[in-house]
């Protein structure tokens, strides 16, 4: 006999306004195994728990169900409270009479009563039944890799290291800095790219925790949150190997075993081939922001790309791409407007007698002092900020035409235009939706990565380990990637406080004699956790990817793979007590 | 396909009747087949659709219902019919609340068996230009034209399915294959103002005039079309002493692939360009009298 | 401001003028902006607005070239050249005097030759706008040149089937009648004329 004891919560009117507690009450004492049963307003505060945890002394009980309100809400609550007083806490149970009954039948009162006893009833067969379990232990490996060698990766993989923890950080290119380094100025201060960015790559190269491979890319993944092994696959410089041409070298493979990744894969820019109402790409003094940049960053005065005379007109052009669901894409790229303002700034001082013009449909600049930025481009620097999206830039002899618009006035608004600089939208890195698939990590439409939730969990992925930082996850400036980066980092710090990781137990098991190696269970296993032992010839469960979802148990014909304290006699005698 | 049903359209039998004799004579030296759709009604161009966009689909989809039971594609010379029947069909082929209200109105029962394809497309992808080039006697050679396709065989492209709307380029491959020179500019899908041509005629002046300069800045001496509209409005409304002739792509053919005809074709034109051809020595009859 | 006329346009139309952010793109590449008194943007911002006087009353909607330049570039895939259309249509049905009148005069006129002989006539087209718009003497030169060279034929052309397109039309109209007051309101019969 079982020495259950069922807590009826009233949770204030939610439970109490539909169902019959004290009936439920009543009814609940009269079942054999339970020897005490109890209403109370609230479950889940302390002196409700503290009703729980003296229960548990006073009446010897061996097992504990909470009528309440979902599991989701408090199974973890009680199963602590259970803990503390001594009883294991997979001996506790919720059973749920407000989601599924008083908050749905309101309209039937003695109905809903009837439901919350039976429901009551078949949790407390349920409780009798379940096994004492401990969470499961995992080890954790304390190295990360991170994905990416631009500011976003350096940053997350310098706050790691610095905490005392390895790092793999893995690039594609042959030098660190990414987009960062064909920048030529910020926003902001102006302050060179290049000077920002040295120091960071120093410290990169230079510490004793990270190990750096450039021109290298992730090429599998395997494992879970904690023991990933991860191949990576570098092409070998030409230094290595100075006699032997290029294409004849293998590329290195490494392995390693980490214990988390960050993703921080960056952006690409927009080919200007698809816009060809702009050009379509053909325009030699047409060219997109990054191009731009590099003219600024040769420190030479400006000059149209066609030949070589001094841009002394200058049309920027915001939204070339963006906020276009009909032919581009669909979302802005935020940090256009700001870098706009700063390159038709530096233009200014480049070219002094210059003019510029800057298209725009809104201004985005939601940033601490970003929009005071934006306002000195208009009245220190003269340019000219035209409020109407651009129809058509076309070649007509040796100028480029521009056909604007201004909104405030309704006038049409046509330019002759030295060069043309096009504020294209960033998209996310080429093969971004490939690196997604490798590490089961889910990708937008556009291929930027999904954060685990959109408000409250912006650095994770819903797979557990894995975490986001930078552009690869959305349109963003430095400031915002490198807050990012060390949120994720912070995220990777949390998980290796702790040596060693706990895992639900309520996992699949296998009762060994009745298993006759079929392998059904292996086929049908969506997470790839079984397996046929190759010497012992049952199957076997990894319990850390296993997440206990019961494909198994179904596809098993001798009933040997059981799921722990939700074994098939179990669901029998729930079912029983309900009809 | 070697047969074609043919939808002349308003134009082509008073205004513009030299574009439609061109179109038959070029058909004809290609060997291949033109059925003219009988009993085929007027389109309704631009009047119908800017005072009652139902009517504008209705009249296109009766000559669609005559068409179809004769089973071969249709092929439309003027850009403006072709926009108004490519939209009809579009219409009855992606809406079926449209498809029923047209068919009540029309009294048919659309198939959707026939393509419906302007005369340029036809000639230079169905027809192919190959078997152009293969016709070729006298090539245009010292020919500079600009080609010029105005609005409504590109806009929109999601119905229209002509090229690339920003920068169409089969024209300017036929022009090539004739052995002219087919001058680059950027204007070759801007409007000429066609549709406000009597209606507002101070626009569509000044649509033509910048169209007619920047033609002659690119180097061109006369403007290539494929639409009625266009070439009598181009015509009549270019202002100055110096005007540039205006084409049908079919005449070129024509001349080109040394027809007779093509003589009776100069002088329905407003513009003569009969100068013009005179000073381009290629084009010189093999019999030309020599002064001696 | 008024909300119907903006879901009457829409419906009639069947474009998400909703969708519209005034980029002004439109406008930019629009060919008869000059003439225009507010261009396609300020057209769509007085339907969402609800400025049904002064737009069935604009010289705007009568210019239009349907050239489709708009609906081609909106990023949000709006045919503003339709929405023009359902203007007229709208401007027309409410008896609202047009304030470019040779273009209603010249529509009216071709569909009502279309209407009679199931084509296009362009001799008696000419004579009864010129002779309606007062305007005589414009391009008299050329139009003498054409009818000269053959290309304006006096005798108008006809179809044995033109009962049909007379039928069409009158069918299309009863359409529209119906389409338009379940749409929006009956005709306003004191509007101004």
């Amino acid at each position: 006999m079982s020495r259950i004891g069922v807590f009826v919560c009233h949770c204030g009117h939610n439970i109490a306004g539909t169902v019959d507690v004290k009936a439920v009450v009543e009814q609940l004492q009269r079942n054999g195994d339970v020897v005490f049963a109890i209403d109370y307003k609230y479950m889940c505060s302390d002196p409700g728990q503290q009703l729980i945890r003296e229960s548990i002394e006073k009446y010897q009980l061996d097992g504990v169900v909470v009528a309440a309100c979902s599991p989701a809400m408090h199974e973890t609550t009680f199963r602590r409270t259970v803990s503390a007083a001594g009883l294991n806490g997979y001996r506790c149970e919720s059973a749920n009479i407000r989601e599924q009954v008083s908050w749905v039948h309101q309209q039937n009162k003695e109905a809903a009563t009837q439901k919350a006893i039976e429901i009551a009833e078949s949790i407390v067969e349920k409780v009798k039944r379940n096994e004492a379990l401990e969470p499961l232990i995992l080890p954790l490996t304390h190295r990360t890799l991170v994905i990416g060698g631009g500011i976003a990766g350096m940053q997350a993989a310098l706050d790691i290291a610095e905490a005392g923890y390895a790092v793999i950080l893995v690039e594609r290119q042959d030098h660190l800095g990414g987009r960062m380094a064909e920048l030529s100025g910020s926003f902001l201060n102006f302050q060179a790219a290049p000077d920002l960015l040295d120091r960071k790559i120093q410290q990169v190269l230079s510490h004793p925790n990270i190990q750096t491979l450039l021109n290298a890319d992730v090429d599998s993944l395997s494992g879970y949150v904690g023991n990933f092994r991860v191949r990576v696959r570098q092409k070998p410089a030409e230094a290595e190997a100075p006699f032997v041409p290029l294409d004849d070298l293998q590329p290195l493979t490494y392995t390693f075993d980490v214990g988390a990744i960050v993703v921080a894969s960056g952006w690409q820019p927009y080919d200007r081939a698809r816009l060809p109402e702009y050009g379509g790409g053909e325009i030699p003094d047409v060219v997109d922001g990054l191009t731009f940049e590099a003219m600024l960053r040769s420190g030479d005065v400006i000059r149209r790309p066609s030949d070589g005379k001094i841009a002394r007109q200058v049309v920027f052009v915001q939204c070339a791409g963006s906020r276009d669901p009909e032919h581009g894409v669909s979302y802005c790229s935020k940090v256009c407007c700001m870098y706009v303002a700063k390159q038709a700034m530096l233009y200014k001082e480049r070219v002094p007698q210059g003019q510029a013009y800057v298209f725009y449909i809104d201004i985005r600049s939601a940033g601490k002092n970003y929009d005071e930025y934006v306002q000195r481009a208009m009245t220190d620097y003269g340019v000219l900020y035209l409020r109407g999206k651009v129809s058509r830039v076309f070649r007509e002899g040796d100028q480029t035409l521009v056909w604007g618009s201004d909104t405030l006035t309704g006038r049409a608004v046509e330019i002759a235009a030295d060069l043309v600089v096009l504020a294209t939208p960033m998209l996310p890195s080429n093969g971004s939706v490939e690196l997604g698939q490798l590490l089961h990590i889910s990708t937008d439409g556009y291929g930027f990565f999904n954060e685990a939730h959109p408000k409250l969990r912006p650095v994770e992925t819903l797979t557990a380990g894995i975490y986001l930082a930078g552009v690869a996850q959305g349109p963003k400036d430095i400031p915002e990637t490198v807050s990012q980066a060390s949120g994720a980092a912070a995220k990777v710090l949390q998980l290796f406080s702790k040596n060693e990781m706990t895992s639900s137990p309520l996992v699949a098991s296998v009762i060994e004699e009745l298993c006759a190696a079929c392998g059904a269970c292996v086929k049908v296993c969506p997470y790839g956790a079984r397996e046929i032992h190759p010497i012992w010839n049952y199957a076997t469960v990894n319990a850390a990817l296993c997440q206990g979802c019961g494909a198994c148990v179904v596809a098993c014909p001798n009933k040997a793979s059981q799921v722990r304290n939700w074994r098939v006699e179990q669901v029998m005698e729930m079912v029983d007590a309900l009809v | 396909m070697s047969v074609y049903t043919y939808y002349p359209g308003c134009s082509l039998e008073s205004t513009a009747c030299e574009y439609d004799a061109s179109v038959r004579a070029v058909f004809k030296a290609l060997e291949v087949e033109l059925h003219e759709l009988e009993e085929w009604n007027c389109c309704g161009a631009s009047s119908a659709h800017c005072v009652n966009p139902l009517l504008a689909l209705a009249l296109p989809a009766r000559n669609l219902a005559l068409a179809q039971s004769l089973g071969h594609d249709l092929v439309l010379p003027c850009a403006a019919c072709f926009n108004r029947h490519k939209s009809a069909d579009y219409e009855l082929r992606h809406d079926p609340d449209r498809r029923s209200e047209l068919e009540a109105i029309v009294g048919f029962r659309y198939q959707g068996n026939i393509a419906v394809r302007p005369l340029l497309e036809v000639l230079t992808i169905g027809v192919g230009l190959e078997s152009i080039r293969g016709r070729v006697k006298r090539p245009l050679g010292g020919l500079k034209a600009v080609a010029y396709y105005g609005c409504l065989l590109v806009r929109p492209p999601q119905v229209t399915q002509f090229e690339n709307p920003e920068n169409p380029r089969l024209m300017n491959q036929l022009l090539e294959t004739l052995g002219a020179e087919a001058v680059d500019w950027s204007y070759a899908t801007e409007c000429c103002g066609g549709g406000l041509s009597l209606t507002k005629s101070s626009a569509a002046a000044r649509l033509v005039n910048r169209l007619a300069e920047r033609a002659r800045e690119a180097g061109a001496a006369a403007m290539v079309t494929s639409c009625p509209l266009c070439q009598i409005n181009l015509e009549m409304r270019q202002s100055g002493t110096q005007k540039l002739p205006i084409f049908y792509f079919t005449e070129l053919m024509g001349l080109a692939f040394g027809l007779p005809e093509a003589e009776s074709w100069w002088g329905k034109h407003l513009i003569d360009p009969r100068p013009l051809l005179a000073e381009i020595k290629s084009l010189q009859p093999a019999s030309a009298k020599r002064d001696w | 401001m008024n909300q119907d006329f903006l879901q009457t346009v829409e419906a009639l139309s069947g474009e998400p003028i909703l969708l519209c952010f005034h980029c002004h793109k439109c406008t930019a590449g629009c060919p008869v902006v000059e003439e225009m008194d507010y261009g396609p943007d300020r057209i769509l911002r007085m339907v969402q607005l609800g400025e049904k006087e002064k737009l069935l009353r604009s010289r705007d909607i009568w210019l239009c070239a349907t050239c489709e330049t708009c609906g081609t570039r909106c990023p949000n895939g709006i045919d503003i050249a339709k929405v023009m259309d359902t203007l007229r249509m709208e401007a027309l049905r409410c008896g609202v005097t047009p304030a470019e009148p040779e273009a209603a005069k010249f529509h009216k006129l071709f569909l009502f030759v279309v209407q009679t002989l199931g084509r296009s006539h362009e001799a008696s087209l000419l004579i009864a706008y010129k002779l309606w718009t007062l305007n005589l003497l414009a391009d008299m030169d050329s139009g003498l040149q054409l009818f000269i060279k053959g290309k304006v034929p006096l005798m108008p052309k006809t179809i044995k089937g033109r009962h049909q397109v007379k039928r069409i039309f009158v069918k299309s109209a009863e359409a529209v009648a119906k389409e338009q007051s379940a749409s929006g309101k009956p005709a306003p019969a004191q509007e101004a004329k």
